[in-house]
């Protein structure tokens, strides 16, 4: 009974990556921003002007026009910021379980995987950057909006302990509206069950480095999410605790132009630097090079 | 015909009894008393739950920490910012020893929680709680923690000043530390801000709290887009003491008198008094490594899912 659905889960979970991979990555020319009409040009949602779709591929799916950052897929993220063929998947094999018995919630998920290509909202991996080892992990924010249930806190935790075994660097890009609410309570305690795995990495003495992109709010951005030794913000991107609607209807006043994006936090001390994606990877694999232990003939030095 | 209907029309038969004189009418109403009494509690919904956690009489905290503790001193600021009334914190004596305890302040007028901000702490809340929690890893002394909020506050100010970092950071340093740590959840657990003082080796609940990710009220907002439906979100969200006793996340619930704690609040703290004389025990022979160790495999098991392990099975497919 048990193989039978393994080899179900498995069989299910290979098509996703191969249709995945056809339809958004192989052919970089034909690859679209995925929930857009087809066609040659898509329109920026920030600035409205109508955008190439090859360009914007080449702009690393930023709007050329006002700089507006495009939300990635976990695989395109893994693309734009790993060096070619470098990345290998870990922590396969999660089933997500509806343990509150959820109405529809199954459906969901099962939508929700086929327009992300995931099992779950968050995949991470062995990786390089520039030729520098690490540990990434991405939340995907086209699956349920990147909310954290069990399946993405266990992944999280997994990451991290993956990190040190192999006494490699962690880098996060959270993407999230927050818990997932169909799983209830078991949502909520990932958020503790997340932090300690964190501090656990710290006490190790590994580097973690969070990249908060659109959107990182809710029990993420309270949770793994502001925990890094570093802390990196997309430009425009909306990190809070609470949503900005929330806000609102709570203190009935209009809020503040730019209130809760990158360069507000940044400002107001929260993040560490506010990074155009162009310059990402760069900026990666410097931070990664500065923390390389020291060997031993530089030691002696 | 909710809990609070019911417990109404209680009230009214009880000054009726004391108003009445005739004796054979007296007894009509204390039987109908009794009778109210014995079916009120059972069949109680998810909702009327609900109610029971958010009545304006429940236990608060300085009532429970005047009842179960001695000589508490309230300690304040979070020696950055300011200091948040919502959430208190100081040093008291339980049964003679030194603890420190911490906990959501909720009011019971409204002047009073205006004062108090409903129980919904600003950053600086959690930073104090923090600091207090360190100073109590410091000195060896156990944490007692009483939860009662609606959540962490959603402001400006607070987001501002950082609210997703000062509950990250509570919830980071609170697995680590290494002296127990006793939650009792009295009123409403609400989210990340219950979460952030409730990272506890054990965390008992009152029978009629509840402790969820977020209000039924928001969860039919988001997930039905209809918030008239709380009582149904409030069934679905599975939010009860009984519920999380079930499910593994708390490890007692405290029997309440009926109608609710706020009928008789000091045999209620009794028996808090009892569960946390016993929980303290169970610590009293364990390292500071065990007590440790103990939370974060507690947390670290928490979760429902299923894993199928693909390296033991290449060449399956």
């Amino acid at each position: 009974m048990k193989t039978e659905l393994l080899k179900k889960a498995l069989k299910r979970h290979k098509a996703l990556k191969n249709e995945f991979k056809n339809t958004y990555v192989n052919d970089q020319n034909k690859a679209t921003k995925p929930d857009v009409p087809a066609g040659l040009y898509e329109q920026c949602p920030s600035c409205k002007k109508n955008l190439n779709k090859k360009t914007l591929v080449v702009h690393h799916y930023v709007c050329d026009k006002c700089g507006h950052h495009f939300r990635l897929r976990a695989l395109e993220r893994i693309l734009l910021t790993l060096d070619k063929h470098s990345f290998l998947e870990k922590g396969l094999g999660f089933i997500t379980l509806n343990p509150l018995f959820q109405e529809g919630y199954e459906q969901k998920l099962e939508t929700a995987r086929k327009k992300s290509g995931n099992d779950d909202a968050f995949v991470y991996g062995y990786g390089e950057i520039e030729g520098e080892p690490c540990v990434l992990g991405v939340l995907d924010s086209h699956f349920m909006m990147g909310s954290m249930g069990s399946v993405v806190g266990e992944k999280v935790v997994k990451s991290a302990e993956y990190a040190m075994l192999k006494k490699l660097p962690l880098i996060i890009f959270s993407a999230s509206g927050g818990a997932r609410m169909q799983e209830g309570i078991f949502s909520l305690m990932q958020m503790a069950k997340t932090s300690s795995a964190i501090k656990e990495l710290h006490e190790q003495g590994l580097l973690y480095i969070s990249v908060l992109t659109h959107p990182t709010t809710g029990g993420v951005s309270a949770s793994f999410a502001t925990l890094g030794d570093i802390i990196i913000g997309e430009p425009g991107a909306l990190i809070g605790f609470a949503g900005p609607r929330v806000i609102k209807q709570t203190i009935k006043e209009t809020l503040p132009e730019g209130f809760q994006r990158s360069e507000f936090l940044k400002e107001k001390g929260l993040l560490d630097k506010v990074v155009h994606r162009k310059d990402m990877r760069i900026i990666l694999s410097t931070l990664l090079q500065l923390h390389k232990p020291r060997n031993e003939t530089n030691d002696n030095t | 015909m909710t809990i609070l209907d019911r417990e109404k029309k209680l009230e009214n038969l009880e000054k009726e009894l004391k108003r009445l004189d005739d004796e054979s009418a007296q007894e009509t109403i204390k039987q109908t008393i009794n009778e109210i009494k014995k079916t009120a509690m059972k069949n109680l919904t998810p909702w009327d739950r609900v109610l029971l956690a958010r009545h304006p009489d429940r236990p608060k905290f300085n009532e429970i920490v005047s009842m179960l503790f001695d000589s508490f001193i309230e300690l304040h600021g979070d020696r950055v910012f300011g200091d948040d009334s919502a959430i208190t914190g100081g040093l008291a004596f339980f049964n003679g020893r030194a603890v420190t305890v911490i906990g959501h302040q909720k009011g019971k007028t409204t002047e009073e929680n205006i004062s108090h901000n409903f129980g919904m702490a600003h950053p600086e809340g959690y930073r104090k709680s923090l600091r207090l929690m360190q100073q109590a890893h410091k000195f060896n002394r156990p944490i007692i923690t009483i939860i009662d909020t609606p959540g962490a506050y959603p402001g400006v100010g607070a987001e501002e000043r950082g609210q997703s970092e000062a509950i990250a950071r509570s919830l980071y340093e609170m697995s680590h530390m290494s002296v127990p740590i006793i939650s009792f959840v009295v009123g409403e657990g609400g989210s990340g801000g219950a979460l952030a003082i409730g990272v506890a080796n054990k965390i008992y609940m009152l029978e009629n709290s509840i402790y969820s990710i977020l209000s039924p009220e928001g969860y039919a907002s988001i997930l039905w887009k209809d918030s008239t439906k709380q009582k149904e979100a409030a069934e679905a969200m599975k939010l009860t003491a009984h519920d999380l006793k079930d499910f593994g996340i708390v490890d007692g619930v405290i029997k309440e008198p009926v109608f609710g704690a706020h009928r008789d609040k000091e045999n209620t703290v009794k028996i808090m008094r009892k569960t946390l004389e016993n929980a303290l025990r169970l610590y009293d022979h364990k390292n500071a490594f065990e007590i440790r160790n103990e939370r974060i495999s507690k947390f670290r098991n928490t979760g429902f899912f299923q894993r199928f392990n693909y390296e033991n099975l290449k060449g399956v497919y």
